[in-house]
């Protein structure tokens, strides 16, 4: 019998075995995307670059996979050895195979009814391990897929979702661990970052990002606030292998809206922590918005690059904040090296020598409403920045919108909004947003492309000099990575919440994004 | 057999945490029902919720292109809760207008000339939104407020735009729609014109209304004038 040669390099990729080796030199196979950013370093930058200035004209959209669900589609893609690994809302996963589009398997998660959710009943991507994938649930489980077919290898509380516990990150893959966040900041949750063993799913280590009685920070919070702190880890973080490093935002401590019951510091709410990656153990925490009170999750991906620093070289960190300042730490020290403003603000008088805000008076939200830049979805949220090692720029999504933030006073109850207030974006603004090149050094715009929407899509940057993101009302399209000069769009008619992501099928360079409730991918050519 | 969703008879406990939950999530913009910014909730007939089954969507996903927002995080019961409170809120008296309805319409036809820009039951024109059931959809706060301060809030839909292409070639008028690339406009005279912002020199967007305010009208009239829009519920 002739054995179809699909069936043959199928049944080949889908028992591809990804190890960590593999993730840590994610640069030397860049035909796969292994791990959220694409590497460990947060770049989402690809080597790739048959796609080019030139050539990007061309790009035709060759396959597109319709989801059968509603709710935002967030999804980052996994893609491996010719298979494309996409998380669905609300917490369903299907395999692709890249060349078509075509579902190889799918996983349903029903889900309890009655579920405390903020935010849209999303997820946003996957880790990939040894021929195993990785879901966080909504209902907050951690859940190990057989890559093959989408059964279940183990399924394990993370913690229970009556509270308002949620998961919605996609988790990341550390040596033999998988690190996974947590959501539910509304709900007034304690915030913490876990790690699992990869095989078993036994926890390895908890941090919790808001200290408990008695503990170092403890002091930042007034009575026992602490309990209610949020501070979670909804947004995957970056790793350093060389320094065994876990790098990961923090998000608003809770209520969101008034301070007056938390007053402090309210560590380590919006802040980027370091911890060790074998022991959970904190190494340096920064705090940007110490005692927030506009909803500034530090929930972006922290950049890592090795660059020159004012002479010397230094391992940096650089982190564009939704409280609309770039920074730039040491990520061996955690010392604050550079902060400047890269989109309009109007709370902070800017930053003192140690990076804290100099906060301006009459910011804080009341009864009345207090009309503050940037609203909270902020200068830019969870979608991911880009840094190209070709251009040496930072590229960040950005917004401009204004917002009037209320504070009432609602107290603590279990599984219960806790916001104390509300915000409103500022009545007949229209809103815009821009795609930013940053110079990582200096913090300057070095050109943007400004969007008439804020949008809600990640950059992705090539090695063929080009920036890839998708507008508010559906575009998706590529710039210039040197000037910002548009090159290339698609309409997609759909609204643009992911991160792109780009690989090789059968030797040649696709990009992928979902948008509305579909993924598009284009490349040069379709299926003939 | 048809999937409509009927909302069963609500418990006192079911009206409780509908009401908690309606302060919580709606009543910043529709107050206590009839008074808000927002639609008016109370009637017997809402126009994008005639079923239980398109209330429960509503509240669940909000009106796409409206301010009405997707109900964040509530929970299946709320949002079952909130229905029921809205079904019994629409059963209420609804607020009485202070104004004369029919002295109102004189106004509305007469010297406030609103017909050269709205349409009521198809007449009228087209250059403001059309009024045929506001009444439905606005509270009494929220038709005065427009009344007197159009700037405030001009219903998407209807800013007014002048674009001049690279050609030096005028386009004015209401802007249909917008993005990044491109934009729509219907002139004075309903036509559509389509243009690539590359194509444009110029881009300017009016602010503000092109609504006069009726501050000049005397109380009395404003309150005729509000209490005639407020009796406009689209039904004929």
């Amino acid at each position: 019998m002739r054995i179809p040669f699909l069936l043959l390099t199928l049944a080949a990729s889908l028992s591809a075995q990804v190890t960590y080796e593999r993730i840590r030199n994610a640069a030397a196979e860049p035909g796969n995307w292994l791990t959220f950013s694409g590497n460990y370093f947060g770049h989402r930058h690809s080597p790739l670059k048959q796609i080019t200035r030139q050539n990007a004209g061309s790009l035709k959209p060759v396959w597109v996979y319709q989801i059968d669900k509603t709710d935002k589609f967030e999804t980052s893609p996994i893609v491996v050895d010719g298979v494309m690994y996409v998380s669905e809302p609300p917490s369903d996963v299907t395999a692709l195979e890249a060349a078509t589009g075509r579902p190889l398997w799918k996983y349903r998660r029903v889900l309890p009814d009655n579920m405390p959710v903020c935010c849209g009943k999303v997820n946003r991507g996957l880790a990939i391990w040894g021929g195993r994938l990785y879901l966080g649930s909504l209902d907050a489980h951690l859940v190990a897929l057989d890559a093959q077919t989408g059964n279940v290898i183990w399924d394990i509380e993370v913690a229970p979702w009556k509270t308002g516990h949620t998961i919605t990150v996609a988790p990341l893959i550390v040596k033999d661990k998988v690190i996974v966040g947590i959501a539910g900041g509304e709900f007034g949750v304690r915030g913490f970052l876990d790690a699992y063993d990869v095989t078993t799913g036994r926890r390895a280590w908890r941090f919790y990002t808001v200290p408990a009685a008695g503990e170092k920070g403890a002091e930042t919070w007034k009575g026992d606030s602490y309990k209610y702190g949020s501070a979670t880890t909804w947004v995957t973080g970056s790793y350093d292998p060389e320094l065994n490093t876990i790098y990961w935002g923090t998000g608003n401590p809770g209520p969101d809206w008034n301070g007056a019951t938390r007053e402090g510091d309210n560590l380590y709410s919006d802040s980027i922590i370091a911890v060790d990656a074998d022991t959970g153990k904190l190494k340096w925490h920064f705090q940007f918005t110490p005692h927030d009170v506009h909803d500034w999750d530090a929930t972006q991906v922290p950049v890592l690059i090795d660059g020159a620093w004012k002479g010397r070289p230094r391992k940096l960190v650089l982190f564009a904040n939704r409280n609309a300042f770039y920074y730039v730490l040491d990520r061996q020290t955690g010392e604050y090296l550079l902060g400047k403003q890269y989109v309009r603000q109007t709370w902070a008088k800017g930053l003192d020598e140690k990076g804290r805000p100099i906060r301006l008076p009459n910011t804080a939200p009341t009864e009345k409403g207090t009309l503050v830049y940037p609203n909270s979805p902020g200068a830019t949220n969870f979608y991911a920045p880009s840094y190209s090692p070709s251009t040496r720029l930072l590229y960040v999504n950005t917004r401009d919108e204004g917002g009037v933030f209320y504070s009432s006073n609602d107290p603590y109850k279990e599984g219960s909004w806790f916001l104390a207030g509300r915000f409103i974006s500022r009545p007949g603004e229209e809103a815009r947003g821009a795609v930013k090149a940053l110079d990582p050094e200096t913090g300057a715009v070095r050109w943007e492309f400004p969007m008439y929407a804020p949008s809600w899509s990640g950059v992705l940057s090539t090695a063929g000099g080009l920036v890839f993101v998708g507008a508010h009302e559906g575009d998706f399209f590529a710039l210039d990575d040197s000037t910002g000069k548009l090159l290339w769009r698609f309409p997609t008619g759909g609204r643009v919440f992911a991160n792109p992501v780009t690989y090789l099928h059968e030797g040649r360079q696709q990009v992928a994004i979902a948008a509305g409730h579909a993924i598009f991918a284009f490349g040069f050519e379709g299926e003939k | 057999m048809a999937l409509a969703q009927n909302l069963p008879p609500p418990t006192e406990a079911d009206l409780k945490g509908g009401e908690a939950a309606y302060q919580f999530h709606c009543a910043f913009c529709h107050g206590k029902g009839d008074d808000g910014m927002a639609a008016s909730l109370v009637s017997p007939r809402l126009p994008h919720a005639p079923s239980d089954s398109a209330l429960l969507n509503v509240i669940r996903n909000g009106i796409p292109g409206s301010d009405m927002p997707a109900a964040l995080g509530m929970t299946d019961t709320e949002v079952r809760q909130v229905a029921q409170f809205v079904r019994r809120l629409a059963q209420s008296a609804r607020q009485k207008a202070p104004g004369d309805p029919r002295r109102g319409e004189q106004i509305y036809l007469g010297k406030g000339n609103c017909a050269s820009c709205h349409m009521i039951r198809g007449s009228g024109e087209r250059l403001g939104p059309d009024l045929s059931d506001i009444g439905a959809r606005r509270g009494l706060a929220g038709l005065r407020a427009s009344l007197v301060e159009p700037d405030a809030s001009v219903t998407p839909g209807f800013v007014m735009v002048r674009a001049t292409t690279a050609a030096g070639r005028q386009v004015s008028g209401i802007r249909v729609n917008e993005n990044t690339f491109s934009i729509q406009i219907r002139d004075a005279g309903g036509r559509f014109h389509s243009l690539r912002k590359s194509d444009l020199k110029d881009l300017d967007r009016d602010a503000k209304s092109s609504m006069p305010s009726y501050k000049t009208l005397s109380p009395a009239e404003l309150d005729d004038l509000v209490a005639y829009l407020y009796s406009l519920r689209g039904e004929s």
